[in-house]
């Protein structure tokens, strides 16, 4: 990187359904909380970068000018960003790209979505390409099923033991929102009650998929020297990885998922490290879906490919295993789509700076952070550390 | 008043589109309507893609070689859709299915129907991954993905 970065300050809103503001009163209450953590004014940002998902989820054409005053941006530069599910860590390079860049010192990054005001489904089915897939779509329900049943096709995996563990995940993140004030579900829910939850597309059942939620994020990136400057102790920006891939599904091999794998990979690069179970001491994967989860930690090197659900079975991503994973209870508990991969840098950031309260993983110091967007293509890794 | 009387404004947002479709698909469209499935051979990695692509999405060089594959090919991942979705196409329920044409080296996204689909269990008894399928064919032809009515089960 031309100039180190660091995190700040970070702040949520409380995400749920969120009918008692309207959208910019909504990012303001994030923004505020990122600058009231960070100990600085709306007068020390210098530049402003927003996202959320395409314009039809809210029905306003280019939010960010919606609430160019709730992030502060009125006299500054400002950035839109917009990569689906991914704009979260999108809109996180894009911030720390310019203050690596020495354009600016500080920046405030800010993601949301009200997905309670429009059809989030409708919107991710437009999402496909409209001459021949989008006709045969199902929200994202229906191409993260198909892409969950190929896996465990190609990787021999039984569905008893793929359904077992997929509701060890869906367990473990709903007992890790319940220590989490900013999640939106917060139930205590059993691995029977995951089994026979009612079917989405089979295999994949209520309690396997996340909710439709409203909520911001914003996180205040600096340069290393400021960050040294006002902050006691800056979560580090250790590496950042960005993978695209084809646009028709069907094009790629989903069960292997080149995006994820080589996002991760860059990132592991950047940050030096070689063995991510080892090395790594907690990680915030977007996790819409529980079985996708599971692909995600073969694709991140956690695990060999197909070895999911055994790794899941013996609790090596529980809050007390060996890699932690989604403490703050993930996208599964928590899930306004523009805000979530910025949701899972944040809380990398808290975790390896010990400010995650009630869902602190104790002594963290390196953390991975992910997003995943459009129709299974792009996906994003951001590992942050407590020491530079 | 308590937050739960707050207004909520209702809106909607219509708006007409026209895509172009471009000279590949259009010719794809036209084959459709000839009952033949073409896709496009990558002079350099020599795939074939159904849909064609104008250029190979890796390899970025226009793609000119056109092929006919076969209608028939192995389920490579399936969906049962039991559940509506804003403005969507088809009546539910329904099976999206990604399929490998035979000569293609591509997931063609479609679907498969030609039988009850009210039961799971026995949908699932039906439809497996690695299965084959064959391409029925509209009797009307529009230009459109659905000329191809659905992939019926290959016993």
């Amino acid at each position: 990187m031309a100039r180190t970065v660091a995190i700040i300050g970070t702040g949520q809103t409380r995400h749920g359904r969120r009918q008692d503001m309207c959208y910019p009163d909504l990012v303001r209450e994030a923004v505020t909380a990122a600058l009231e953590d960070a100990g600085i004014t709306m007068n020390d940002i210098d530049g402003v970068v927003t996202g959320t998902m395409p314009s039809m989820m809210e029905g306003i054409s280019s939010t960010h000018f919606y609430f160019a005053e709730a992030v502060g941006s009125v006299g500054k530069p400002v950035l839109k960003v917009e990569t689906c599910g991914t704009t979260g860590q999108s809109i996180g390079h894009c911030g720390i790209y310019w203050v690596a860049s020495g354009m600016a010192d500080i920046v405030l990054v800010v993601g949301s979505e009200k997905m309670s005001e429009g059809d989030g489904q409708a919107t991710m089915t437009k999402v496909f390409d409209p001459f021949f897939q989008q006709t045969f779509a199902a929200g994202a329900p229906g191409v993260f099923t198909m892409q969950s049943v190929e896996w465990m096709y190609r990787f021999g995996i039984p569905e008893e033991k793929a359904r077992e563990a997929a509701a060890i995940v869906s367990v473990s993140n709903h007992d890790n929102a319940l220590d989490n004030p900013h999640a939106h579900i917060r139930i205590k829910v059993t691995a029977e009650d995951v089994k026979n939850a009612k079917v989405i597309t089979y295999p994949v059942r209520l309690l396997d998929v996340c909710p439709a939620s409203d909520g911001a994020c914003a996180v205040i990136v600096a340069s290393g020297e400021k960050a040294k400057k006002i902050c006691k102790k800056p979560a580090w920006i250790k590496g950042m990885g960005f993978r695209g891939e084809e646009y028709f599904y069907g094009e790629s091999n989903k069960a292997i998922w080149m995006s994820a794998t080589e996002a991760a990979k860059e990132a592991y690069r950047q940050a030096g490290i070689k063995n991510p179970l080892e090395e790594l001491d907690v990680a915030e994967i977007y996790n819409p879906f529980t079985y996708q989860e599971m692909i995600f930690y073969e694709c991140f090197g956690f695990c060999p490919r197909g070895k999911a659900p055994d790794y899941v079975l013996k609790g090596t991503f529980l809050k007390n295993g060996r890699l932690p994973c989604d403490p703050s209870g993930g996208v599964l508990c928590a899930n306004p789509i523009g805000a979530t991969g910025l949701i899972r840098l944040a809380e990398a950031a808290l975790q390896v700076t010990g400010k995650a309260g009630t869902r602190q993983v104790p002594g963290a110091k390196l953390a991975l952070s992910h997003a995943m967007g459009g129709i299974d293509q792009f996906n994003s890794v951001t590992i942050v550390g407590s020491k530079l | 008043m308590s937050k739960e009387e707050y207004r909520v404004m209702k809106a909607q947002v219509t708006v007409p589109y026209e895509l172009a479709v471009g000279p590949t698909w259009s010719y794809f469209y036209d084959c459709l309507k000839e009952e033949k499935i073409m896709g496009k051979k990558c002079k350099l990695c020599a795939r074939v893609f159904v849909p064609p692509r104008t250029f190979c999405p890796r390899c970025f060089e226009d793609m000119e070689e056109w092929i006919e594959v076969s209608q028939e090919g192995v389920i490579e991942t399936w969906v049962l859709v039991n559940m509506p979705f804003f403005a969507q196409e088809l009546k539910i329920p329904f099976i999206s299915a990604q399929i490998r044409l035979d000569g293609s080296d591509t997931g063609f996204i479609h679907q498969i129907a030609g039988f009850d689909m009210s039961d799971f269990d026995k949908v699932q008894q039906l439809v497996k991954l690695g299965g084959r399928v064959r391409a029925v064919w509209s009797k009307e032809k529009r230009g459109h993905v659905l000329d191809i009515a659905y992939f019926e089960l290959v016993k």
